[in-house]
């Protein structure tokens, strides 16, 4: 389990997330939402310990975060961030990085061990065909799923997903998606994802945190979360939200300007 | 793949050692007095008394000596800031440690110190040159006790600046016959009188090759950089601590025993990644031994090219180096 406890933290003097409190049970997929600077992606960092808290305490499996040794935490917890990898390594090498938090004292190659539950990985990526192609060969989504089987390497419960579906055309959004909740179904993996796209957080996570400047504006499910008022007072943006007639979800339809004015004559 | 791993990690190894055995062999035999390679063993059986026993393990066999030394430390040195900086341009010249050596020496010629001390002084200033600009430049950086790496770099580059500007100060106010020995020292040469500082050097860099590869997973994590690296469980602050302990330490003690020969920190660890790929426990290896063998191999041409008169070794790195190098890139030769 994961437990945020008045955690106030932000860069130099400038406080980006302010007194957060938050819990997330193992085996959820929980999806921040929010717009751009309200804190999703430092608040992911503070998890990973690349931000420190100014004040209040991260808790993994009821240990404090700064008494956790930094091989633990990577045993534990897998980030899939938005740096791009290095493209002069193959998939297969760039897949193996995952096993290093597993390595042990003078421990220099990986064991047969290593070598198939990195394999394994790939395979549940499908990305194994592509093991020998070099990262700067790939494709923008290939790349993607590379990221997701690195952290898969790592054997964590948790993954840490920022903006995973950035970037890419929508049947590569749903391929990843379907496959971040399969891992979560299947596996029991817990995922905290940020998104920036509602209706792909409607359509994928069991709870929602909405994140406004810096403080968790509204926690829930999709339909307690995704209501117009709430979105509209957070984003600035007038939507309409719906329900999905396939998924019954909450859907998102946001009103461009003229729209409005049109409505308005 | 295991398998796979180790056997291409011994063949590089092997190779570079064969590169490395080919060269030293050959730059024993070339010289000003052409020995031939055949005659060697029966020379040193021979033993001591004769005048091409003298030549062989008195004059060359030294310099190959502190040639592996020299060369396998700044390759090392390379390939560990290059990896910490992720930036291929990065050497341990960058650092500015050289230029405090360079300093150091300057000012030990000016005053004399070498004719208090002959053979110790001008290492020593050079040492204490480099150590003291090591000082400001780590401190400055020091950030909540996380190391700046950029601010490293930056700071690496002024300080360089600033003791290259002190050295041509002191080159302007020296005396004539002072002025020859500061040039050549900052030109960089392989002729060192004194075994023990070759073997200092022998130590050092052989010991920072077993010490960085202890650290070889640390590095391919952070290939991918900072952040990736700490999502890996690498304890980055820590690891880029001591990487940058060994990179100076490494620098420091070349440049203050044979001078600034430039080039091979810079070159050597670029075409050996090109060659065998990001993966440091391969890389570091290999880039040691190329480096010994590279720096060697230009030392016998700066011998011999113009023979009796001696190019210094640094123009050779240099030209040879440099356009290797750039013949690799405009063939496409490696990935």
């Amino acid at each position: 389990m994961l437990r945020i406890s008045d955690l106030t933290c932000g860069y130099g003097m400038k406080i980006v997330l302010n007194n957060i409190n938050l819990e997330i049970g193992k085996g959820e997929f929980a999806g921040i939402i929010g717009p751009n600077g309200s804190g999703k992606t430092t608040l992911l960092k503070a998890v990973t310990r690349l931000v420190k808290p100014y004040k209040g305490k991260i808790f993994i499996e009821d240990k404090e975060l700064y008494s956790i040794d930094h091989k633990e935490i990577a045993q534990k917890i897998a980030v899939v961030s938005q740096n791009l990898p290095t493209m002069s390594m193959t998939v297969r090498e760039y897949v193996l990085l995952g096993r290093t938090p597993h390595y042990k004292n003078l421990q220099f190659f990986e064991n047969e061990s290593d070598v198939e539950i990195a394999e394994h990985a790939m395979t549940m990526t499908d990305i194994i065909k592509l093991q020998d192609s070099y990262m700067s060969e790939i494709s923008g989504g290939e790349i993607q799923l590379a990221l997701i089987a690195r952290a898969l390497a790592q054997e964590p419960w948790m993954l840490l997903l920022d903006e995973p579906t950035a970037h890419l055309d929508i049947t590569h959004q749903v391929n990843v998606l379907d496959l971040i909740r399969r891992l979560n179904k299947e596996y029991g993996l817990t995922v905290i994802i940020v998104l920036h796209d509602l209706n792909l957080a409607s359509a994928y996570c069991d709870r929602l945190i909405l994140m406004d400047n810096g403080r968790i504006k509204k926690i829930g499910t999709p339909e307690e979360v995704l209501n117009y008022a709430d979105i509209e007072e957070v984003y600035k943006t007038v939507v309409v939200v719906e329900k999905n007639p396939v998924s019954l979800k909450p859907f998102v339809i946001v009103v461009p300007e003229e729209v409005k004015k049109n409505c308005r004559r | 793949m295991i398998k796979k791993k180790t056997t291409q990690l011994v063949i590089y190894v092997l190779a570079s050692i064969a590169f490395l055995i080919m060269v030293s062999i050959i730059s024993l035999s070339v010289g000003s007095a052409g020995i031939p390679v055949n005659r060697i063993i029966p020379i040193l059986v021979e033993g001591k008394g004769t005048p091409e026993y003298s030549i062989l393990f008195d004059i060359r066999l030294p310099r190959i000596i502190l040639g592996f030394a020299i060369g396998g430390a700044l390759s090392l040195a390379g390939v560990i800031l290059q990896g910490m900086f992720r930036n291929p341009l990065v050497e341990p010249y960058t650092l500015g440690i050289s230029g405090g050596a360079a300093l150091g020496a300057s000012l030990c010629i000016t005053l004399r110190l070498n004719l208090i001390l002959p053979n110790v002084a001008m290492p020593l200033s050079g040492f204490l040159g480099a150590f003291l600009v090591f000082i400001p430049i780590y401190l400055l950086n020091i950030k909540k006790s996380a190391l700046r790496i950029h601010g490293l770099l930056l700071t690496g580059v002024m300080i360089s600046f600033i003791s290259s500007s002190l050295v041509t100060l002191i080159l302007a106010i020296s005396r004539a016959e002072d002025l020859q020995g500061i040039i050549f020292w900052i030109m960089g040469s392989l002729e060192e009188p004194s075994w023990v500082l070759i073997w200092i050097a022998c130590i050092v860099s052989v010991a920072c090759l077993v010490l960085s590869y202890l650290f070889c997973l640390d590095m391919n994590a952070l290939t991918l950089g900072e952040e990736e690296a700490i999502h890996l469980g690498i304890d980055v602050e820590k690891k880029k601590k001591l990487l940058f302990l060994i990179a100076s330490l490494l620098t420091g003690i070349s440049v203050s025993i044979t001078g600034l020969i430039g080039f091979v920190g810079l070159i050597v660890p670029h075409f050996i990644r090109m060659l065998v790929g990001y993966d440091h426990r391969v890389l570091l290896v290999t880039s040691f031994l190329s480096g010994a063998g590279f720096l060697i191999f230009c030392d016998m041409l700066a011998r011999t090219v113009i023979a009796p008169v001696e190019l210094p070794v640094g123009v050779i790195t240099g030209i040879l180096g440099g356009s290797i190098f750039i013949y690799a890139l405009s063939r496409r030769l490696f990935h």
